[in-house]
């Protein structure tokens, strides 16, 4: 197999004021891989996922130095933020519905982007998609605030599905759903895979084992290794990574 | 150690203290509301709602004071909510940190602490005198404007910091600017405390004689203004005037008025609490 890469990141530090997060990062990300990565908390794993679509700008603590490429573009210098952002979408711990209608919601990125007409059929693709549609298709302009956690969680992949992002980025997606509803979201995952680029971040070790091609593992801000994912969980080459995903840690 | 007293004790000296201390707040409001309602209610009647002074203001109604003051609301609020509206959404989300934004930042602050005549003095040298705009409706709606800009600030930025960060960060990571942001993220989740904020300032301020006495307020003028180059009566200062210079006038159109102004500030106050509870229900973040 012919590994595309997507993502390139070079030498990459951050800073919180004085507080180095991230360490020298230098990592690849392939083109529709599930990449996941794991590590203990306050490990930076957050901090790079939203460095990747420069969400971190809006943090006046936050400073960066190194480089990231998308398709061999700098992000901070070749492409224009709103266009990365919406080519890079992401999902957060806790899902974010914004108080108003279902179909406002998944209608929210197209319409700020200028689209107008067409966007029945939008939403209705973006909710397939997720998994969502036979569960919501009767109350589209219900308020979003009435889904359950994991519905809302699917339909927050939904509206990033609407703005037809390129790379997807999870940060712990399920570490507030039950096991049912993580089933689900991790199936959607699985689908999306053969058009989309992922990176999930996950605190659940067994979740990155199950879902992703790649495992990263980082620690205090650095990446001990980072392989395929059979490895990882079976012959890592790091004992740090071993003591990790093997529940031997601290 | 020695207790003094036991925790019952100091608990209930602390409660009596503290109801006390309410209650003594209130006090002047209700004795103020009942001796106006006592003294003015005889006074009110639909004649003296909506006819013209007559007798040198010691007969008739209070019509165009009732009008007068209902255009200076209005009129104000239609300059000083969008400028302070906008100027607020600058300074929250788009102003660095820097030396010019606390110079703003002071500004703002020290403009809520000038006395209201210094208001009247400003809108007479700028609107009446400088910029030709006369004794009139205009002048007096921009005068009150400057006066409630303050308020509107402040309440605009509490409004907006109250919305959740990440409705922003939600908008910002599907590729929305930073403007589209705040308009479709932002804006429509603040603008209940902006509204209420806007309402409760400015009923109070309507109240105030010394930002109308130079710039609009006419003695008496019994008729409705024609244009916004028109003076007009207003509520306020027709009570002044009615208290202070017009001897041998019957107490209850005094009261009667003071009545008037109060259900007016009142009724305003109502609107605006009554917005808020109903948008605070819907407001399920
Ligand atoms: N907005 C912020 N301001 C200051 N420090 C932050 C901020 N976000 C994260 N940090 C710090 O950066 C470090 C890494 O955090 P994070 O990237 O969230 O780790 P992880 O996602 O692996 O748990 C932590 O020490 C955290 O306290
Ligand atoms: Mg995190």
């Amino acid at each position: 197999m012919v590994n595309n890469t997507k993502i390139t990141v070079k030498n990459f530090n951050a800073w919180f004021d004085e507080n180095q997060v991230v360490k020298s990062l230098n990592m690849e990300v392939f083109s529709n891989e599930i990449l996941g990565i794991i590590g203990p908390a306050n490990s930076g794993k957050t901090t790079f996922l939203r460095t990747l679509n420069r969400l971190n700008d809006i943090e006046d603590k936050f400073r960066m130095d190194g480089e990231i490429f998308l398709d061999n573009q700098n992000v901070y210098k070749d492409i224009d933020v709103n266009l990365l952002r919406k080519r890079i979408g992401v999902i957060f711990a806790l899902p974010i519905s914004l108080p108003m209608s279902i179909y406002d919601n998944i209608s929210f990125g197209p319409r700020r982007h200028g689209i107008k007409k067409g966007l029945d059929e939008i939403v209705e693709n973006s909710l397939k998609s997720a998994y969502l549609w036979d569960e919501v298709k009767d109350r589209l302009n219900e308020s979003a605030l009435n889904l359950s956690g994991g519905q809302q969680q699917r339909l927050c992949i939904a509206r990033t599905l609407a703005v037809e992002p390129e790379v997807i980025l999870f940060d712990e997606p399920c570490s507030g759903l039950d096991p049912i509803s993580t089933a689900k979201v991790e199936d959607a995952m699985d689908k999306l895979k053969q058009k989309y680029t992922i990176i999930l971040v996950t605190n659940n070790v067994k979740q990155a084992a199950r879902v992703s091609d790649r495992t990263a593992f980082f620690l205090m801000g650095e990446l001990v290794e980072i392989d395929t994912t059979e490895k990882i969980f079976t012959v890592p080459s790091d004992k740090r990574t071993e003591n990790y995903v093997s529940g031997r840690f601290g | 150690m020695k207790k003094r007293f036991n925790p019952k004790t100091s608990q209930k000296i602390a409660f009596t203290i503290l109801l006390l201390s309410a209650l003594v707040t209130i006090i002047p409001v209700v004795v103020i509301i009942i001796v106006v309602i006592k003294n003015g209610i005889s006074a009110i009647s639909w004649e003296f709602l909506t006819s013209m002074p007559k007798n040198g203001m010691r007969a008739g109604g209070i019509f165009p004071a009732i009008v007068g003051t209902f255009y200076l609301t209005i009129g104000a609020t239609i300059f000083s909510l969008p400028l302070g509206v906008l100027a607020a959404i600058y300074l929250s989300e788009y102003a660095k940190e820097n030396r010019f934004t606390r110079i703003l930042n002071l500004g703002i602050v020290n403009l809520a602490g000038v006395p209201s005549i210094v208001y009247g003095l400003f809108g007479l040298s700028l609107f009446v005198i400088y910029m030709k705009l006369g004794v009139s409706i205009l002048s007096g709606c921009l005068t009150l404007a400057i006066m409630e800009l303050p308020s509107i600030i402040t309440a605009t930025k509490t409004a907006l910091n109250s919305v959740p960060k990440q409705f922003r960060e939600v908008s910002l990571s599907l590729g929305a600017t930073k403007w589209q942001t705040i308009r479709y993220a932002v804006l429509p989740y603040a603008l209940p405390g902006i509204i209420t904020g806007t309402v409760l300032s400015n009923a109070r301020k309507t109240g105030e004689t010394a930002p109308i006495l130079f710039t609009v307020a006419a003695f008496y003028l019994p008729r409705l203004p024609s244009s916004v180059f028109d003076q007009t009566m207003a509520l306020p200062y027709h009570l002044y005037v009615i208290s202070t210079q017009i001897p041998g006038i019957e107490k209850n159109i005094t009261y009667g008025t003071a009545l008037v102004l109060i259900i007016f500030t009142l009724s305003l106050n109502l609107v605006g609490i009554i917005i808020r509870t109903r948008l605070r229900k819907q407001k399920k973040w």
